[in-house]
């Protein structure tokens, strides 16, 4: 046999088979699953998801379709015609964006009478909110305990002497709890956010460009960490999370929170413009505001329930903290500022 | 073979790869583009007049031009090694090479973060040695097995009328070898260019490239007209790239006939052989070994100590994947088993048009996907398969074609330079002496390609399971591969977490040493072909 033939062959054979691929889809018959498009850190147990299933006959397949910056962007794209029924995980932060590119249709979800409606940031019910997590500063608790020395309780005092060289935070132009860190600065400081960050820089903060990277390379406190920093932006859900995920698990968690640091971020869901089956899309909706998921969702995504007669787990009662008054901003003013307020910092952090 | 199967045979050579590369890779990527470009908003050119671009630009450039050379100057060695001597552990060594191609950028850059003494640990000087340590496997493979087709009796009879070694490598090895550096060259060349997680976790914030620029626009800011325009900028960079490569591929291409490696490989007898491996081998081990030693140390973290503890734990399913992770090695091998054939069979007639016909054209295209946005392209997936009978979104199949995008050009980048120095003059004098056109096929090309095709087939193996761009995007989450498992732990604070993450990318690196070792293995067992 020679060369070519046989590749020659060998290339027919899969020619065809991509023919027969290509030839095996559609059809219109009525919808048995719904997509759940989502980000990368959607979780759900088992038995919940078996539940939903159960519930409406339904088979839930779940799409993690990057983080929700990458979602969003996805369903801009699709809009009308998209990956699948529901999206969910797009932010307060992002929300203004999606609403203003058509993204979902209308549905107001009977549950959302058992939820407070300080979270219902869109009175036209495109977007439904989910849950809700917050952003804030970690700190290790035993590097300050070492030294003797109080860990920053304002954002205020990330600038003083004694705190230089100790903050690492993420880039608000390539993370999202980077962006919203930011942010925080912005609705506590106003005007004066810039000079903020302008003394922030002086005072040796460091810049990554990733949590990831921040939080396992550069912090102190994260398990096994070489990091030299004792201070971090990550969430208010990252202290339970250290002591569920350590085995044994300690009595106490290892860090701490900067309760007036934090940021919070509201996620939402919707039934997507053009879903294939919307009716499964609501019935989704509806579960995901259910006391079954709202219940599961803090040791699933390390957030909170947005429903108010939801239960928390024990190990979030214990080590998460749920700030007071947590920091805000309007969607509709990030919206309109989010791309000169990124240029901005650059320009005062990085360059 | 009569001259109707040859012509069929070139058309499907030259036909098929084209169409493949014009459904896959220019359709999407025109249609992203063209919908960035549609939409109104400030002149394309602003993006172009922002001297920020400007800098972006140059920087992507000059690192991805330093990160080339470092990366072959630090593989030579070894490529010389693998080229001219036989010993035990060849093969080992040659499938070694590949782990650090195959890791995710991430862990990658996390271990290089704990190793870097501080100061040091940010910059370009990192990016550029993170850049070697992914690459070195291009740069070894691809001139180590075209080294080890090379006639070493012309060095030797240099060296007979009196050449001094320098003298040798300048005017006899490094001609001779120049085709498949500048193979490698562009190969790496487009990998630095493209680079995007290492350079900004690396770097820091004040270095971008292209390629993160886009996906600042796309992703953060939802500029895609943006992105559109410097995506265009990152074409062109590239297209000019290749264009410069395959100038300077042509113009040096040998006229030496390529050996089978029976009679190129000398053992290791004298003490000088046994320093020069040592070296090569050893200085290339230190380098490589270090950042992957700090994997698999973090991969044995257990409360405090160290233990399997996160190993045992990958039997068990997890919220943060939907599955075991343990399923996420079964998912990796299926996919990478079937980028592989695609890859193999496209790539390997894309190289015989290259080859026998000099297409340019196609030997260009070939290797476009490399340097083309990563993000863009994923985007231009999406809105380009949207719709019947082109409905592809949700198809399994779609992430072995995208691995696929990426492994082809190795394929052909490996076999092309082989196939084109087969000596024709050969298989004249052998047809001459009665033997078919088979039997020439068969005795005299097949031994020379058999090598280059299993270097190739185990190198795609490997690029598909590490990739990583491409099947984040379209892998469902049913289906994790390895690269993506990994990228979930490390989402996810926590001690066991993490820890599972880095004995992912140990499971990981085992998966491609034996991997690669197999399918270069098939060409023995099957007499040459899969």
């Amino acid at each position: 046999m020679t060369l070519v033939t046989i590749s020659h062959k060998a290339s027919a054979v899969a020619f065809l088979a991509a023919l027969a691929l290509l030839a095996g889809c559609g059809g219109d018959e009525k919808p048995t699953d719904v997509v759940l498009v989502t980000h990368d850190s959607f979780a759900i147990s088992e038995d919940v998801k078996e539940a939903f299933e159960a519930e409406s006959g339904l088979t839930l397949r779940i799409l993690k379709a990057g983080d929700a910056g990458e979602i969003v962007t996805r369903a801009l794209l699709t809009a009308g015609n998209p990956e699948g029924d529901v999206l969910f995980g797009i932010d307060d932060n992002l929300l203004a964006r999606a609403l203003e590119g058509a993204v979902f249709d209308e549905y107001e979800s009977p549950e959302l009478a058992n939820v407070d409606p300080e979270v219902v940031l869109d009175p036209e019910h495109r977007a439904t909110p989910i849950d809700r997590g917050d952003v804030c500063l970690n700190y290790d608790k035993a590097w300050f305990d070492e030294r003797d020395l109080a860990p920053p309780g304002t954002l205020a005092e990330l600038t003083l002497p004694r705190y230089r060289d100790l903050v690492v935070v993420q880039s608000p132009a390539t993370s999202t709890p980077g962006l919203a860190f930011m942010l925080a600065t912005i609705a506590e400081l106003g005007d004066g956010w810039q000079d903020y960050w302008r003394r922030l820089r002086a005072n040796g903060v460091l810049v990554v460009d990733g949590w990831e990277d921040a939080y396992y390379a550069r912090f102190s406190g994260s398990a096994g960490s070489k990091g030299k920093r004792p201070i971090v932006v990550s969430y208010a859900s990252s202290p339970p999370a250290e002591v569920i995920f350590r085995d044994p698990r300690p009595s106490e968690a290892p860090t701490g929170v900067v309760e007036a640091s934090c940021f919070r971020q509201i996620e939402l869901a919707g039934v997507l413009r053009g879903a294939r089956n919307a009716d499964g899309a609501r019935k989704l909706v509806d579960f995901m505001l259910s006391k079954r998921f709202q219940e599961d969702i803090p040791l699933q995504m390390f957030v909170f329930p947005v429903r108010t007669d939801a239960a928390l787990p024990r190990e979030f009662a214990e080590f998460a903290v749920v700030p007071e008054r947590p920091l805000q901003l309007r969607p509709e003013q990030i919206e309109e500022n989010r791309e000169r307020w990124v240029d901005e910092w650059t320009a005062i952090v990085v360059r | 073979m009569d001259s109707h199967r040859r012509s069929v045979g070139q058309a499907l050579a030259y036909g098929l790869p084209l169409a493949f590369l014009a459904l896959f890779f220019v359709f999407p990527l025109i249609a992203i583009v063209e919908r960035g470009l549609r939409g109104a908003g400030d002149s394309p050119l602003d993006v172009l007049a922002d001297p920020l671009t400007r800098e972006v630009v140059w920087f992507t450039i000059w690192q991805a031009l330093a990160s080339t050379v470092l990366t072959i100057a630090i593989a030579l060695p070894t490529a010389y090694v693998l080229g001219r001597y036989r010993f035990r552990g060849r093969s080992l060594v040659s499938a070694l090479v590949v782990v650090p191609f195959v890791l995710p950028t991430v862990v990658v850059a996390l271990a290089f973060l704990a190793i870097l003494p501080e100061g040091a640990d940010r910059g370009w000087a990192p990016i550029l040695i993170a850049h070697a340590f992914f690459n070195v496997a291009v740069v070894v493979r691809i001139v180590g097995s075209f080294w080890a087709s090379l006639d070493p009796r012309v060095g030797e009879a240099a060296a007979t009328l009196g050449a001094s070694p320098r003298a040798r490598l300048r005017e006899i090895t490094l001609p001779l070898l120049a085709p498949a550096i500048a193979s490698a060259a562009s190969i790496v060349f487009l990998f630095s260019f493209t680079s995007f997680g290492v350079v900004l976790i690396l770097g820091g914030p004040q270095y971008t490239t292209i390629e993160a620029e886009i996906y600042n626009q796309a992703v953060r800011l939802f500029d895609l007209r943006a992105a559109a325009v410097l995506s265009l900028v990152q074409l062109g960079c590239v297209i000019a790239t290749v264009w410069v490569a395959m100038r300077l591929e042509r113009r040096v291409t040998s006229a030496s006939a390529p050996r089978p490696e029976r009679d190129t490989l000398r053992a290791v007898r004298t003490p000088r052989d046994r320093m020069v491996v040592g070296v090569s081998l050893g200085g290339l081990g230190v380098f490589l070994g270090l950042p992957l030693l700090v994997l698999v140390e973090r991969s044995l973290a257990a409360g405090g100590g160290y233990g399997l503890s996160a190993y045992e734990a990958l039997a068990r399913p997890t919220s943060v994947l939907l599955v075991a992770p343990w399923e996420a090695i079964v998912n990796s091998v299926v996919y990478a088993a079937a980028a592989t054939a695609i890859a193999v069979v496209i790539g390997g007639l894309a190289a015989l048009a290259v080859a026998e016909r000099r297409s340019r054209l196609l030997d260009g295209l070939i290797l476009l996907p490399l340097g083309a946005s990563a993000v863009m392209l994923g985007l231009g997936f999406l809105i380009a398969f949207d719709r019947e009978p082109l409905d592809f979104r949700a198809k399994p199949w779609i992430v072995p074609v995208a691995q696929a995008l990426v492994a082809i050009p190795f394929v052909v980048r490996i076999m092309a330079p082989t196939l084109r120095s087969i000596d024709p003059h050969q298989r004249e004098a052998a047809a001459l002496l009665g033997a078919s056109p088979s039997r020439v096929r068969r005795e005299i090309d097949l031994p020379i390609v058999s090598r280059g095709l299993a270097v190739a087939a185990g190198f795609a193996f490997a690029i598909s399971l590490g990739e990583f761009g491409a099947t984040v995007f379209l892998a469902r989450p049913d289906n994790p591969t390895l690269p993506v498992a990994i990228f979930r732990f490390l989402a996810r604070p926590g001690e066991i977490n993490v820890a599972q993450a880095y004995a992912l990318a140990v499971v990981l690196m085992a998966v491609t040493v034996i991997s690669v070792l197999l399918v270069e293995r098939m060409r023995v067992r099957r007499g040459g072909w899969f």
